[in-house]
């Protein structure tokens, strides 16, 4: 029981219940479409940029309570933030889900150290990091569609 | 894990219920089934995917290798031969096993996605012209869908499909509309690994011959629930794999009737499907062994017929009848979970219980189910059609063995349970 509430931490219900900023981002600048074909995961994401900045961002989509928390979590920290910075925190929220070499500290993520826990679960890793690959996408222009697979 | 050397079931020639050899018997034969996941007993409900396997496959498997290890229809020396009689007598195995009249219909493939490109490489590429047809059904595995797409694109052929109802059943009067002269072959599921659905397969089979059309059937998730006789089925082709019927992966089996097969080119060519080579011309060898090029997967066969004699002591008929019990007692319990619904509820099922929790997507459902120790799968179950179909992203599937009991059901209404408090 101790592994899943440590997977399914209340912020992760209470987003997954609740979604924030999920709409269809009027003046989106970006965006671009993600898909987990294994598990039918299946997410859109908004941008509105001023130049490198992140002005809005929204999603909509819809899966599972881990990939749809983190979209939901991913936009609410990523408002603006540069370019720069949602790259860097990317890069830390995955190094924390997958549990790699590079032990980040869950205190620099702030609300994101949620997903800790995620990293005990091998197979849910790509269901946190969808949004993010997703953002990427859109954020480096390619619109269009990234997949997990 | 310890290793017992209590008497085996069906030693004594046991054909009485299955029931009365009590499931814990059973259960003993299969050390799988004694492990623990997340320091929880496993309850393995995941037997559409694979099968667990008996201690009798796994000595079987151990005896070759240790014992008789050797190259097959090669040798002159003792091991070959050992192994050359092993192997075709597993043949023998499976012809009985499907009642086909002849050993060499019975061809030695990977598994049933192997057996139905074959098919598909070979008759359908013979007998496809451009605006032919091919006709499957709306709950096929992609293994029964893409192989014909893709021969349907190569010849400018295409594909058609049977509708099915909202149960999961499929509409035969839609059938009988879709069977035209263009049609030049019918590839059906017997069971489908999504819904459970039993599909009546003989009266698909007898409108197809009706318009002397063939037909393929896959089987899958039929041979380890119920008895298969193919003869009595009039089927042209029946493909299924051993890892479903509690044998090893990597091996399976392709029922073809002798006279369509005879008639068919070679799938691949390469050692044992030749009889002479020269650089001008090769001579293919007779049947089986023209569907069979290269060294076959012969502890494989060997394991598999370990398998079969293992389902044929327990008893199909005895298995068809439990299982139906298991699967009703299932359906009842499963209902009865508030916000729970059955994906595919066709009159006649087998072995697959799908369903979706209110507000719950699948894959959470598979995750907190498996942290309570229950094995199931969540998922498109390689049918992404069916998932359209229902306009469902995934079901979460609970599918069951003969090794299967209450208390397992009972386990899954437990952690289903528990799945609702975590989201409530
Ligand atoms: C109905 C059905 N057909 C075909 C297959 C493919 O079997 P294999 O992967 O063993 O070739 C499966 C396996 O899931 C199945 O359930």
């Amino acid at each position: 029981m101790s592994d899943l509430r440590e997977l399914y931490q209340q912020v992760i219900l209470d987003h997954y219940k609740r979604p924030r900023n999920f709409k269809k981002l009027d003046g989106a600048t970006r965006q671009a479409e993600g898909n987990n074909p294994l598990c039918g995961d299946q997410i859109t994401v908004y941008l509105h940029m001023d130049g490198d900045l992140i002005r809005d961002i929204s999603f909509e989509g819809a899966g599972c309570a881990i990939s749809q928390s983190a979209a939901s979590l991913m936009t609410t920290v990523l408002k603006g933030k540069t370019k720069a910075e949602a790259g860097a925190l990317f890069e830390k929220f995955h190094e924390m889900v997958t549990g790699g070499e590079n032990a980040v500290d869950p205190m620099e993520l702030g609300k994101l150290a949620v997903f800790c826990g995620v990293k005990e679960f091998p197979v849910r890793v790509k269901c946190a990091s969808l949004p993010w690959h997703t953002m990427r996408a859109a954020l480096e222009g390619q619109n269009g569609s990234v997949s997990t697979e | 894990m310890s290793t017992h050397a209590r008497p085996r079931i069906g030693e004594q020639h046991c054909q009485e219920c299955l029931v009365s050899i009590g499931p814990e018997r059973i259960r003993e034969e299969f050390p799988t089934l004694w492990t623990k996941v997340h320091g929880k007993p496993l309850v393995y409900l995941d037997n559409a995917a694979t099968t667990q396997k008996p201690r009798s496959v796994i000595e079987a498997l151990t005896r070759y290798y240790t014992e008789e290890n050797s190259n097959v229809h090669r040798g002159v020396h003792l091991l070959s031969q050992v192994a050359t009689q092993a192997y075709e007598s597993g043949r023998t195995k499976v012809r009985q096993f499907v009642n086909a009249a002849h050993d060499r219909e019975i061809i030695f493939t990977r598994g049933t996605t192997e057996g139905i490109n074959l098919v598909a490489q070979t008759y359908g590429r013979r007998a496809l012209r451009a605006g032919d047809e091919v006709l499957i059904s709306a709950m096929e595995h992609h293994s029964n869908i893409v192989p014909w797409q893709m021969i349907c694109e190569e010849k400018g052929a295409a594909l058609k499909v049977i509708p099915m109802n909202d149960a999961g059943e499929l509409l035969l009067e839609e059938y009988r509309r879709l069977l035209t002269d263009r049609t030049k072959l019918v590839a059906v599921t017997h069971v489908s690994n999504a819904l459970g659905t039993v599909n009546p397969i003989q009266d698909v089979i007898a409108l197809a011959h009706g318009r002397g059309i063939p037909v393929l059937v896959d089987g899958a998730q039929a041979v380890s629930h119920m008895p298969v006789d193919v003869r009595e089925l009039d089927c042209d082709f029946y493909a299924f794999s051993g890892h479903k019927l509690f044998g090893p992966t990597g091996i399976g089996i392709l029922y073809g009737k002798a006279y369509l097969l005879e008639a068919m080119p070679p799938y691949q060519g390469g050692g044992d499907m030749i009889s002479a080579v020269t650089f001008e011309k090769t001579i293919y060898n007779t049947l089986p062994y023209k569907f069979e090029a290269g060294t076959p997967h012969i502890a494989g066969v060997i394991g598999l017929a370990a398998a079969i004699e293992y389902v044929e002591r327990v008893g199909r008929n005895q298995i068809a009848a439990y299982e139906a019990d298991l699967l009703a007692y299932g359906t009842e319990i499963l209902t009865a979970v508030p916000g729970l619904r059955l994906i595919g509820t066709a009159r006649d099922k087998a072995g697959v219980l799908s369903f979706v929790l209110d507000g719950i997507h699948a894959h959470d459902v598979g995750t907190i189910l498996d942290l309570e120790g229950v094995a199931v799968r969540a998922g498109h179950h390689c049918a992404m059609p069916v998932m359209k179909r229902f306009g469902l992203p995934a079901t979460a599937r609970a599918s069951l063995a003969f090794y299967n009991t209450r208390a397992d059901l009972d386990a899954l209404a437990k952690g289903l349970h528990k799945v609702r408090e975590v989201f409530a």
